[in-house]
């Protein structure tokens, strides 16, 4: 390794990109669309006739050493598939909902869709555009700064109370002022072989399967790689996965009851006094408190609770906090419980008052390159349409740092008008009628008021089948160049465009271009590559040198607190008002919301309205994760969808038995809201008769355009309502009581 | 006589399919033809806590041990991006020397 300004870099045998076996190959970050957040390292083969023929996993990069999961690998087929969208598009808005989409150029597009944003913008005030973007595709920056420099303040995700990941980041922040990951030496090189490394011994898996997920910036096979090397696992999960068959403990909890789980461990640990003394006297603020509140979580009522036996949940407490170096890999099935900050929180003390805080094998703070999570350029919105952000009134927490609006009010304000009526909606990477809408007629119904819909995608979707009055064409990451931000530990890496297809553009192009005609100032750059430099001007580099020498990682330092590196006047400590890890969150207490994690039923829920168990028996958690398939992507990819062609329940025998129902069976998931259809897949893994489990975000692209692909047949979000939790953040998608009954031969969701 | 093959340490196979669809990838096979697939080996619960849960590659007729790719001296697609790790390509003598270190594992001669 060699060392350039503050990075270590890693020697690489070939330039970035380079001709083999008349192939040209080029090394670069898998960043995204189609598959997932975490940028793996890829090198990407295209034939002369430019068209990209294979993707090898890149064993210099040390984040996946080689390795790829089959997203990555299939991505030709994704590129080149002839259902892309290819050319821009307009529809006469009294069409939506029709298959008569007309092609038309770039220009009249961005010309029409400028003259539009204006016209709404002098009319209405630019407030009344909302942006919206789905899950992470390299988006959050570029759109961001396009609303602020719109001058609309509402950009965000239309997922009910945010709740995918930002509880969990805002709650860090809020407590400790860093967001916090489990150290599997991904912020070095070197990785398991640096000399500062330490494998964690106790590593908790809560709420996620990261093997098929490969969330937040990490990289799932990590944990299989720490297994390996002797570390030990509890898994929280309501069924028996392959993780959890090799677990030291596994602990099926019921969905929705996280909290729970998680104060009653911190009773044990406090209780058997097995937690850090000296980390909770020196760093940690409201311990007392702390202690007090677990106190009404004695394990045998939280085992009542959240129906897992008091002696595991026991061991497992004691497993972790007897660790040496412990650390928590937690997922989406956290922020999904309505009262997910607090559940957050819960789980994070465990970490805290055992002092596993930036030390080796614990959990470390992400380096950053640049700063990611607060958007790209909200100072380009004046304070009087900032305080216009929907939710900011009824939910004061959004006011520390976070940048979106919140869902629910903004739900709310496209059906009522109130606070002012929604005109227009931008619509970027979000399939929101298939994915991530909860109640999605409801939300299409309110989304349908507006006079104005633009939507950018890679493919036709139900939602811009459905809405979409102009539709931009978008492009996959082998079709465009970029740098490699966002969750986990950055690494300075760039994204590297080697083949075209059809019209499309990359995300920030398009931004790029609408913003430089919006607000010319704003977007000063002649081109992408121009802005990416500007934007990491500060790592010395601009873009072709850093894609020359990526992956560039920053130094890493452990025990930040200690050295004063974590606070803007550089005195030990984290950064919050105590200048201490918040177990008593000064914040909350500002927010007007309780300072002290807490554990509430989700309603309706087998605790809150036992009533309704006669009818709905079972307890259904969504959205479990499969090899192939990203979110709503990939029901288009043949070698992909082959290994799951339908979406399916995972069913217990026994719970089978009651319903009259066999393996392959096509049910209606039923709860007092709608239904949804799914097949059978009879499960004994699931830990508990009456749980059972479902992937989610279907829709059949081979189906009926003006049927909408069926998406209201398939999407298993039929049956959640919009209710966040009272901060603004967290929502049930996770834990529902449903029923099952046999879909009847021709049988459709109206 | 054999000389070459793939040393499966099935303890370990999380059973992604990254190698099936690496192995297609790279022969143009059609999805429903494998070198190499995935025999999903439970989940059923012997007693108690313990649970028999594991994938085990299996290899087919259409393997060539990705002859074009290790004359080359890279290592077949299917041990590259082996998400697990699990899968070891060599002669059969030095793999038989690492089959004796653990248990859970099997050899496989293919060429
Ligand atoms: S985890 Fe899979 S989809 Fe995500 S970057 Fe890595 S290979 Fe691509
Ligand atoms: S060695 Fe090559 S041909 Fe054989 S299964 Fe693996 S990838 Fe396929
Ligand atoms: S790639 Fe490795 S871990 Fe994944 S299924 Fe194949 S052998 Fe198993």
């Amino acid at each position: 390794m060699t060392e350039k300004r503050e990075y270590v870099l890693i020697e690489h045998e070939k330039p970035w990109t380079y001709e083999e076996d008349g192939l040209k190959v080029a090394r670069g970050s898998a960043w995204t669309g189609p598959g997932c957040h975490i940028g793996c390292g890829v090198l990407l083969y295209t034939d002369e006739n430019g068209r990209l023929v294979k993707v090898e996993g890149d064993p210099e990069n040390p984040f996946n050493e080689g390795r790829l999961c089959i997203r990555c690998l299939a991505l030709p087929e994704v590129t080149h598939s002839t259902k892309r969208l290819t050319y821009p598009m307009k529809r006469d808005k009294a069409l939506r909902g029709k298959n008569q989409f007309e092609r038309i150029s770039w220009d009249e597009a961005l010309d029409t869709i400028e003259a539009k944003l204006k016209e709404i913008a002098e009319q209405y005030g630019p407030e009344s555009v909302l942006f919206m973007q789905g899950t992470g595709r390299d988006i959050a920056a570029w759109i961001s700064r396009l609303a602020w420099s719109y001058g609309s303040p509402n950009y965000g995700f239309p997922l009910s109370g945010l709740a995918c990941y930002l509880p969990r980041v805002s709650g860090m922040y809020s407590t400790t002022g860093s967001f916090w990951v489990c150290d599997c030496s991904q912020q070095f090189p070197d990785r398991y072989d640096n000399p500062e490394y330490q494998d964690p011994e106790v590593m908790i898996l809560w709420g996620n399967n990261p093997l098929i997920s490969n969330s937040d910036g990490f990289f799932g096979h990590w944990v299989v790689d720490l297994m390996r090397r002797g570390m030990k696992t509890i898994v929280c999960d309501p069924r028996m996965t392959w993780l959890g068959a090799r677990a030291e403990i596994v602990l099926p909890v019921r969905p929705g009851t996280d909290a729970a789980l998680a104060l009653g461990m911190l009773n044990v640990i406090i209780g058997e006094d097995l937690y850090d003394h000296e980390f909770v006297e020196l760093w940690c603020y409201g311990f007392d408190e702390l202690a007090e509140r677990a106190k009404e979580y004695p394990v045998d009522k939280v085992a009542e609770i959240c129906w897992v036996d008091a002696d595991r949940i026991r061991t497992a407490a004691r497993l972790f906090a007897n660790a040496e170096r412990a650390c928590v890999q937690w997922g989406v099935a956290v922020d999904m419980t309505r009262e997910a900050l607090p559940a957050g929180q819960a789980i994070s003390a465990l970490t805290q008052i055992t002092g596993n805080i930036d030390r080796p094998g614990g959990m470390i703070i992400p380096p950053e390159l640049i700063f990611y999570g607060g958007g790209f350029g909200a100072d380009l919105l004046t304070p009087e349409q900032t305080n216009k952000r929907l939710g900011m009134n009824q939910y004061p927490l959004l006011k520390f740092g976070f940048a979106t609006f919140q869902p629910d009010v903004a739900l709310r304000a496209m059906e009522t008008g109130d606070p002012y009526e929604i005109r227009g909606l931008w619509l970027q990477t979000t399939n929101t009628i298939a994915c991530m809408g909860a109640d999605p007629k409801r939300w299409l119904a309110a989304a349908k008021k507006a006079d104005f819909i633009v939507c950018t995608d890679l493919f036709m979707t139900p939602t811009i089948m459905a809405l979409a009055d102009y539709v931009l064409p978008a492009a996959t990451y082998p079709e465009r160049d970029g740098l490699r931000i966002g969750d986990g530990p950055q690494r300075g890496e760039t994204i590297n465009k080697v083949v075209q297809v059809g019209e499309c553009k990359s995300d920030m192009e398009i931004n790029l271009e609408l913003g430089r005609r919006l607000n010319p100032e704003a977007w000063p750059w002649q081109d992408v590559k121009e802005m990416f430099t500007s934007m990491i001007a500060e790592t010395g580099y601009d873009f072709d040198g850093l894609r020359a020498v990526a992956p560039a990682y920053p130094r890493y330092i452990y025990r930040k607190h200690e050295k004063g590196l974590l606070r803007r006047d550089g005195s030990p400590g984290f950064n919050t008002a105590t200048g201490r890890i918040e177990l008593w969150a000064t914040v909350y207490a500002n927010a007007g919301l309780d300072p002290l994690p807490y554990f509430e039923e989700p309603e309706p829920g087998p605790g809150s309205t036992p009533e309704l168990l006669d009818e709905y028996p079972l307890v259904l958690t969504t959205g479990a994760r499969n090899w192939g398939m990203f979110h709503s992507e990939h029901r288009n990819i043949p070698r992909l969808r082959s290994l799951r062609p339908d979406p399916l329940i995972e069913v217990h025998p026994d719970a089978a038995e009651k319903f009259g129902l066999k393996d392959g069976d096509w049910v209606w998931v039923e709860n007092q809201l709608d239904r949804a259809k799914r097949r059978v897949k009879l499960w004994p893994a699931l830990l508990d008769a009456r749980f059972c489990s479902t992937d989610h975000a279907w829709w059949f692209p081979e189906a009926d355009p003006e049927k909408l692909y069926e998406v209201f047949d398939l999407n298993i979000n039929n049956n959640v309502t919009w209710t966040p939790g009272k901060s603004g953040f967290g929502s049930n998608y996770k834990c529902m009581l449903v029923k099952l009954s046999k879909v009847e031969e021709g049988e459709t969701h109206d | 006589m054999a000389e070459y093959g793939i040393l499966v340490d099935y303890e370990w196979c999380s059973g992604c399919h990254s190698c099936e669809v690496a192995c297609q990838m790279e022969h143009g096979f059609e999805p429903d033809h494998f070198g190499i697939k995935i025999a999903e080996l439970g989940p059923w619960q012997i007693a108690g806590k313990k649970w028999q849960h594991a994938n085990i590659p299996l290899f087919s007729e259409q393997c060539d041990l990705c002859a074009a790719r290790t004359t080359q001296g890279k290592l077949p697609t299917c041990v590259h991006h082996c998400q697990a790790a699990c899968l070891s390509y060599g002669t059969l003598d030095a793999l038989a020397a690492q089959l004796k270190e653990k248990p859970q594992q099997a050899l496989v001669a293919l060429r």
